[in-house]
């Protein structure tokens, strides 16, 4: 669907909360503008990120048109164990796009 | 056929620009698509329901003043030990005028550490953009921001 950047700290010590920070390329057209033509430009946004440690679920967010094109999101997580972050991005026709990262924790 | 031809010009005329009227007023409607504050209570109220909010341990983080309406960074902090007895549960980000009074709805829990997110958002005009944090023992938290926006998103038409 698009690139996507990802920053999880590669390493982390048991328990410690660490930041991640996600970006993904995506216009989030908010169905409000007008072309050139004058005929309104469609709505196309991505709806739903939401991340995974290890697959369990640790942040979910429902977006709205008001979000910037290109989403960025950070936020936070306690480094529990060694593993997988995933991260999902599924816009309004209900295409996902699945990132990962890897994470060791000591 | 016939029908209409009892009608005379000035009825078909009238009737005409009665329609163009309607058209217009339509097309205003639409073209001021801007949320209210009114509206902006409507969906707070559809995603917390009744529960009575208190202004209190919700930090919004904007810059009071924003050159560029289409991406303004935006951090929410909430209060919380983030304890499994005592989390956040859910945060909403509302604003009064954009066309949408929804911004973006997060879910968490004890997981996250510490309950905070940044985000980009696009902000119309120069308005009060407000956060409500729902806790894991039911309670909400509001904060809100006073912002000037100096160039709006939204009005700028396409260039492709």
């Amino acid at each position: 669907m698009a690139r996507a950047l990802i920053h999880v700290p590669p390493t982390a010590k048991s328990g410690e909360i660490i930041e991640i920070k996600t970006l993904i390329s995506h216009v989030m057209e908010t169905g409000y503008r007008t072309g050139v033509t004058g005929a309104p430009i469609p709505r196309d946004i991505i709806d739903l990120f939401v991340c995974t440690y290890n697959g369990e679920e640790v942040f979910r967010a429902q977006l709205f048109p008001a979000i910037a094109a290109n989403p960025f999101i950070s936020f936070f997580t306690v480094a529990t164990e060694s593993g997988t972050l995933a991260f999902s991005w599924t816009d309004q026709h209900g295409q996902t796009q699945v990132q990962t990262a890897a994470i060791i924790v000591e | 056929m016939a029908h209409a031809n009892r009608h005379s010009r000035r009825d078909v005329l009238r009737a005409a620009g009665a329609l163009a009227g309607c058209g217009g007023l339509t097309l205003l409607a639409i073209r001021s698509a801007a949320a209210t504050p009114a509206m902006m209570q409507d969906a707070v109220r559809s995603v917390i329901g009744e529960a009575t909010v208190t202004k209190g341990k919700v930090k919004l983080d904007l810059p009071p003043i924003v050159e560029n309406g289409n991406s303004v960074p935006c951090t929410v902090s909430v209060d919380s030990a983030m304890t499994a007895a005592d989390y956040v549960k859910a945060i909403h980000i509302f604003n009064e005028k954009n066309p949408q009074p929804n911004v973006i709805s997060v879910r968490l829990g004890p997981r996250a550490g510490r309950a905070q997110f940044s985000t980009r958002i696009r902000l119309a005009d120069s308005q009060t953009v407000t956060a409500i944090a729902e806790f894991s023992d039911g309670t909400f938290w509001s904060g809100d921001i006073d912002v000037i926006v100096t160039l709006a998103a939204c009005i700028e038409e396409s260039i492709h």
